[in-house]
C-alpha cells in the first residue's frame, strides 16, 4: 500500500474556551488528498477541531489553544500570514452562505482579494471552478444573475466552487449537505469523491452513512476527545474503543 | 435503552439460530443413527425433518436480510447479521448431507446386511461431536470452543483417508460388495463435508466475535511429504 503524504499533523492539541477545555490532548495525523470525516455526537469538539484548520477559532476572544497544528510542515498558530492560510484552507459550512451578488461575482470574490485583475484569466477561473465544482452547465447562461435564484444544492456548490477558486489544498466541510436533500446530497458526495483527486478533504457529518460513502478515514470525537481513528472500513466493521461502537450502532447513553 | 426495536430483532434473530442449531444436530444424530442401526423408519423420518430445518433456514435468511435493510447495522451488529447469514448456509448444508445419508441407508437397506465400518462409524461420532461444540460455541460466542472445533476437523479428515483405504481393500477383496462399498464411500465423503461446515460456523463465530478472519487450518503432510488435506 502506498503511504500517503502527511497534509495536516496534528500533535497534543488542547483548546479551552474560557475555561471550558473543548479539546483534549488531540493527536493525529491527516493524509494529503483523502477525505478524513470527524464524526461525535454533538458538542464533542469536532466543529472546534475544524475549526482550528484554518484559525477559524481566533475570532472568538476566550479561546486559548496549546500544541501544534502543521499543515504541509508549517506551524499554522506561529509567525504566518492567516490570509494565506485562508487561501490555502478552505472551508463550505452547513448552510450555504453564498453572498447576496451575482453567480459571478461570488466566485470572483476571492481571487480578486488576491489581487486577481485580468478579465481573461478571471474568467477562466471561474469557468474551472464551476466545472470542478459540478455547476458549470447549469450556469453558464446565467453568471449575471443573482446566486440567491439558485437551488440549496445549487447554492451549496456554490460556496464550494468559491472556495476552490482561490486554488485551496484543503477543503474543510462542517455539514455540507445536512440543509440539502438526498439528490443534492449524492451531487455533493460524488463531487467530494472527485474533489479528493486534488484536493485532501475533512468533512464534519452527523450522518455516518455519508461518512462510510465518502470518507477514507474517520475519527470518533467525544467530549473534547478523540476516541477511535482509523481507516473508515475498520471503524464500521470493527471499531476498537467501546464508546465509538456504542455511538455509531445506535446505543448511545 | 436506545434501538430497543433493533435490540428485540436481533435477540429473535439469535433465538432462531439456536433453534436451527439444535434441530440439525439432533437430525445428523438421527442420520447417523439410522446408519449404524440400519434403520430405514429412522432415515425415512430425517428426510421428513430435515424440511422443516429448510423452512426455519429460509425465515433466518429472510430476517436477517430484512435487519439489513431497516437498520443499517454496523460493527458488532453487521457482524452478528454477516455471521448469522452465512452460519445459516453452513448449518442448511449439514441438514442436506444428514439428509442425503439417511437417503443411502435406505438403499443400502435396500440391498442386503451391511457392515459400517469402524472408521464410518468414529467419522459419525466425530462429526456429531464437531456439531455439538460448534453450536455450544454460537451460543456462548466462546471463541476457545470454536477453536478446539477447527482442530477436531483434523481428526475427521484422517478418519476419511482411513475409511476411504478400507473400503478400497474391501472392493478388491469382494467385488460382490462393491455397491455397498461406494454407497458407504459417498457417507463418508458426506460426514467429512458435515465436518467442514461445522468448522466454517466455528471459523464465522471467531469472525464475529473478534472480526478477524484469519485462521487457517495447521498444513498437515503426510509420510511422502504431500499435503494430505482434502481437496473439496
Amino acid at each position: 500500500m502506498e503511504t500517503k503524504n502527511i497534509s495536516i499533523k496534528v500533535d497534543n492539541l488542547d483548546l479551552f474556551y474560557g475555561e471550558h477545555q473543548a479539546l483534549k490532548s488531540v493527536t493525529m495525523d491527516i493524509a494529503e488528498k483523502e477525505i478524513t470525516a470527524f464524526i461525535g455526537p454533538s458538542g464533542c469538539g469536532k466543529s472546534t477541531f475544524l475549526r482550528c484548520f484554518n484559525r477559524m477559532n481566533d475570532l472568538i476572544e476566550s479561546c486559548k489553544i496549546t500544541g501544534l497544528i502543521e499543515i504541509d510542515g508549517v506551524d499554522i498558530y506561529g509567525k504566518i500570514d492567516v490570509n494565506k492560510l485562508r487561501k490555502e484552507v478552505g472551508m463550505v459550512f452547513q448552510k450555504p452562505n453564498v453572498f447576496p451578488m451575482s453567480i459571478y461575482d461570488n466566485i470572483a470574490f476571492g481571487p480578486r482579494t488576491h489581487g486577481v485583475k485580468k478579465r481573461d484569466y478571471l474568467e477562466h477561473i471561474i469557468e474551472d471552478s464551476l466545472t470542478k465544482a459540478g455547476l458549470w452547465e447549469e450556469v453558464k447562461d446565467t453568471l449575471n444573475k443573482s446566486a440567491l435564484m439558485l437551488s440549496g444544492g445549487q447554492q451549496q456548490r456554490l460556496c464550494i466552487a468559491r472556495a476552490l477558486a482561490v486554488s485551496p489544498k484543503i477543503l474543510l466541510m462542517d455539514e455540507p449537505t445536512s440543509a440539502l436533500d438526498p439528490i443534492s446530497t449524492g451531487k455533493i458526495e460524488e463531487l467530494c469523491d472527485k474533489l479528493k483527486e486534488q484536493y485532501t478533504i475533512v468533512i464534519v457529518t452527523h450522518n455516518m452513512q455519508q461518512a462510510m460513502r465518502i470518507s477514507d478515514k474517520t475519527a470518533f470525537f467525544l467530549l473534547g476527545e478523540m476516541l477511535e481513528f482509523g481507516e473508515t472500513s475498520q471503524v464500521f466493521s470493527q471499531p476498537k474503543n467501546k464508546k465509538c461502537e456504542n455511538y455509531i450502532t445506535g446505543r448511545f447513553g | 435503552m436506545a434501538r430497543s426495536r433493533f435490540e428485540r430483532e436481533l435477540e429473535e434473530l439469535n433465538t432462531g439460530l439456536i433453534k436451527l442449531g439444535t434441530k440439525t444436530e439432533q437430525l445428523m444424530t438421527a442420520s447417523a443413527k439410522s446408519l449404524v442401526d440400519q434403520n430405514v423408519e429412522q432415515a425415512l423420518s430425517v428426510i421428513e425433518d430435515e424440511r422443516e430445518i429448510k423452512m426455519l433456514a429460509s425465515e433466518i435468511e429472510q430476517q436477517s436480510m430484512q435487519i439489513l435493510l431497516m437498520q443499517q447495522p454496523v460493527a458488532s451488529d453487521l457482524r452478528k447479521i454477516t455471521t448469522a447469514l452465512k452460519a445459516t448456509t453452513d448449518i442448511r448444508r449439514i441438514a442436506d448431507q444428514s439428509k442425503d445419508i439417511a437417503e443411502i441407508v435406505i438403499n443400502l437397506c435396500e440391498e442386503e446386511d451391511y457392515t459400517t465400518p469402524t472408521d464410518i462409524r468414529k467419522m459419525a461420532e466425530s462429526t456429531k461431536q464437531m456439531l455439538s461444540r460448534c453450536i455450544e460455541s454460537f451460543v456462548n460466542m466462546d471463541i476457545e470452543i470454536a477453536k478446539e472445533v477447527i482442530e477436531m476437523d483434523n481428526i475427521v479428515d484422517e478418519l476419511f483417508l482411513k475409511a476411504k483405504a478400507a473400503l478400497i481393500a474391501l472392493i478388491r477383496k469382494n467385488a460382490k460388495k462393491a455397491d455397498e462399498a461406494i454407497y458407504l464411500m459417498m457417507i463418508a465423503k458426506y460426514l467429512e463435508k458435515i465436518g467442514d461446515h461445522a468448522e466454517n460456523v466455528a471459523q464465522w463465530v471467531i469472525y464475529c466475535v473478534t472480526g478477524e478472519r484469519k485462521i487457517r487450518k495447521i498444513k498437515k503432510t503426510g509420510e511422502d511429504g504431500k499435503d494430505t488435506r482434502l481437496k473439496p
